[in-house]
């Protein structure tokens, strides 16, 4: 026997008192089974919107106000409603190709329980007119790949996808389509292109939406795996139970993935609006504080590309509006704790790195800026940072999304100074991401650069020619 | 090197006919195809452009895109240690300095008996669960140096099994069932709204 189990039962997830809206199976060992989901009401959801208009199914969508759980967070019964009408055939496309550092709530809901997504697809497709929908997985998640596989399988047999679907006219048919590994693609637009046999590049906008203009130039809703998680349940229950949960902005639950150092790391179902930071980083029934007795020094608030947050923000509740509103953003989910132990400029550098390498090049800020950051911070982590430097990084940031930026000789900025949302300069905002740790570190911890900045005196401040970090 | 055996040919035309437009199939035809061979071959290249009817040229424009597509000979096992900020708080560059140490190679390299590849790579979506690595695309989490090392000794005399080579990543395709599928409509057939919404819901725009 090999000493190390492949994928232990639902690694990372934990389970806390709280509602539970999509984890509620994820419990069981074989929560992924056909048998296991239908034993706790699945596919109810499906028979409730298969016994209305399917307008009346979009109207419950749009009155819980889902909102979007990939990153921007936008109100999925409102894109629906920017499909035009008589434009058939019409596509639904499910985003599962999840890679934002830090993130991995989609890859638990595809490996855990693939039947809850697959119902919610067709509750969209039943309520759009939708015939076809295409399930596309990150490259790298194979568990996932097969536990979709093998619930498609399942359900099809059942004659629960497919041709005439539960005895009435309802005929969908359910592609799953997997990526090879670029983050780009969780993009929509690069989505649509990979899908369609491209690179996976961005489209050149507008259309804002795929909505309008998609695959195959079809219109097109790219939803994300968790949103269409959370279809099944609202089905059965309704839009008036669904925002008894979270609050009045932000209805319902939502993933969230702690990593980093707290005690207790781990993906967390969450009401919207009610948790706060502190609470979840430090309540018994969240993460049970940071490690060993440490202190907390900064975190990412919503995955890679959020700026940074520190200490004065964790009364701050999960929701998006308080959380943009103090500059940052919840995005897909990911909070990453960093203790008084971690090096900031370190730190930036690794996501400024993800950065770098995973742009597409189609953007020349972000082709060339991303990796000019990353060079520059690498030679400043290496001891051969120059008096310049700093301002250099924050010139290239600006050039790569414009804005405000901090001044360290005015320490009372707030967090604001960081421009958010990024201005772009580009047609996706992978570019303008790498902005954020940056920026952030730098308006907080610019003696933490400034003391790796050793050589002050002998180094001329024009630029030199460069040698690629390691 | 080959162009899809038999039964892989099958497989292939199958996925074919799951899109509307054939071109779609590139990205899972080029898995296939690292499936059969361990990486992509010029001639499975050649081959997926028959299929798809594109051109070689464009089966490696897209597939180069890609980080998981090997177009040149690589280990029987990917091991792929994420650096990534999660996995570096915790020791995943100790991680990978280690891997480097026990494998001989550097990150990116392939060890002399032809077993090993080793990668540097970006999150893997396992933060929690850090420093974490995959295998052939198979999760090992919680890392130590010890159980590297263990892990690598298992996998060389064969004790690993839960790790299948390089390149077959789903072991479990997706059939549909015959007669079961709703048929794939090509878009200029499917201008007319589908049955159900026409029926229940006529002129209402949802």
């Amino acid at each position: 026997m090999p000493t190390h189990a492949y994928i232990p039962h639902a690694p990372g997830y934990v389970d806390n008192d709280g509602p539970k809206i999509v984890t509620s199976r994820f419990p069981h060992e074989d929560s992924y089974t056909l048998e296991r989901y239908e034993a706790t009401g699945g596919y109810d959801g499906l028979r409730a919107a298969l016994a209305k208009k399917p307008s009346e199914v979009h109207d419950d969508v749009r009155e819980a106000t889902v909102l979007g759980r990939g990153g921007a967070g936008f109100p999925a019964g409102v894109k629906w409603g920017f499909m035009p009408p008589g434009k058939f055939p019409y596509y639904l496309v499910v985003n599962g190709d999840e890679s934002e550092p830090g993130t991995y709530k989609d890859r638990l809901l595809m490996e855990r329980d693939p039947h809850q997504l697959i119902e919610g697809c067709l509750i969209t497709c039943y309520a759009l007119g939708l015939a076809q929908c295409f399930l596309y997985v990150r490259g790298e998640m194979a568990l996932a790949q097969e536990r979709i596989a093998q619930a498609l399988n399942d359900a099809y047999e059942k004659g629960l996808v497919g041709k005439n679907i539960l005895g009435t006219h309802f005929s969908v048919d359910i592609t799953l389509t997997w990526g090879a590994g670029a983050y780009i693609v969780g993009e929509e637009t690069a989505l649509i292109e990979s899908l369609e046999g491209n690179r996976g590049m961005p489209r050149l906008k507008p259309p804002y939406f795929p909505a309008a203009i998609g695959l195959y130039g079809q219109p097109t809703i790219v939803n994300n795996v968790e949103t269409l998680s959370n279809l099944p349940w609202l089905m059965v229950n309704g839009p008036s139970q669904y925002k008894t949960y979270g609050s009045a902005d932000s209805p319902g639950t939502r993933m969230i993935a702690v990593s980093g150092h707290v005690n207790r790391p781990g993906v967390y179902e969450i009401e919207q609006g009610v948790t706060t930071f502190r609470e979840l980083f430090y309540g018994d029934n969240f993460c049970q504080g940071i490690r060993d007795g440490h202190e907390l020094k900064m975190f990412v608030p919503g995955g890679g590309s959020a700026p940074w947050f520190f200490p004065e923000q964790l009364d701050l509740p999960l929701e998006a509006r308080p959380v943009g509103a103090a500059g940052s953003m919840l995005g897909s989910g990911a909070i990453m704790v960093m203790d008084e132990t971690t090096d900031a400029v370190k730190a930036a550098l690794r996501l400024v790195r993800f950065y770098a390498r995973e742009s597409c090049g189609k953007c020349t800020p972000c082709r060339e800026g991303t990796t000019w950051e990353e060079r520059v911070l690498q030679r400043i982590l290496d001891g051969e940072g120059r008096p310049s430097d700093i301002d250099m990084l924050l010139d290239i940031a600006d050039n790569i999304s414009p804005g405000p930026y901090p001044n360290a000789a005015d320490p009372s900025q707030g967090l604001e100074a960081v421009p958010f949302p990024p201005k772009q300069t580009t047609i996706c905002p992978l570019g303008p991401s790498s902005v954020a740790p940056i920026t952030s570190t730098i308006r907080r911890f610019r003696h933490e650069y400034e003391a790796k900045i050793t050589k002050r005196d002998s180094i001329p401040v024009a630029a030199a020619p460069v040698e690629a970090g390691s | 090197m080959s162009r899809f055996s038999d039964a892989n040919l099958a497989i292939a035309t199958d996925i074919i006919s799951r899109y509307p437009v054939k071109k779609s199939a590139l990205i899972p035809l080029l898995h296939l195809a690292q499936e059969q061979d361990g990486y992509v071959t010029d001639d499975a290249m050649r081959h997926i452009a028959e299929l798809t009817g594109t051109t070689p040229a464009e089966v490696k424009g897209t597939g180069s895109f890609y980080e998981m597509f090997k177009f040149h000979p690589v280990g029987t096992y990917m091991v792929n240690v994420c650096t990534n900020l999660s996995c570096q708080l915790l020791g995943g560059e100790e991680l990978l300095d280690h891997a480097e140490k026990t494998l001989g190679v550097k990150a990116g390299g392939t060890t002399a008996d032809g077993m090993f590849t080793l990668e540097d790579v970006e999150c893997i979506a396992a933060c929690t669960e850090a420093p974490c690595l995959q295998v052939n695309y198979r999760y090992k989490l919680r890392m130590s140096h010890d159980e590297f090392d263990q892990m690598i000794e298992d996998l060389r005399s064969g004790r690993a099994d839960d790790i299948p080579a390089h390149g077959t990543l789903a072991t479990i395709r997706q059939a549909i069932p015959a007669g079961k599928g709703a048929g794939i409509v090509p878009p200029e057939d499917a201008r007319e709204a589908p049955v159900w919404l026409a029926r229940n819901d006529s002129s209402e725009e949802g």
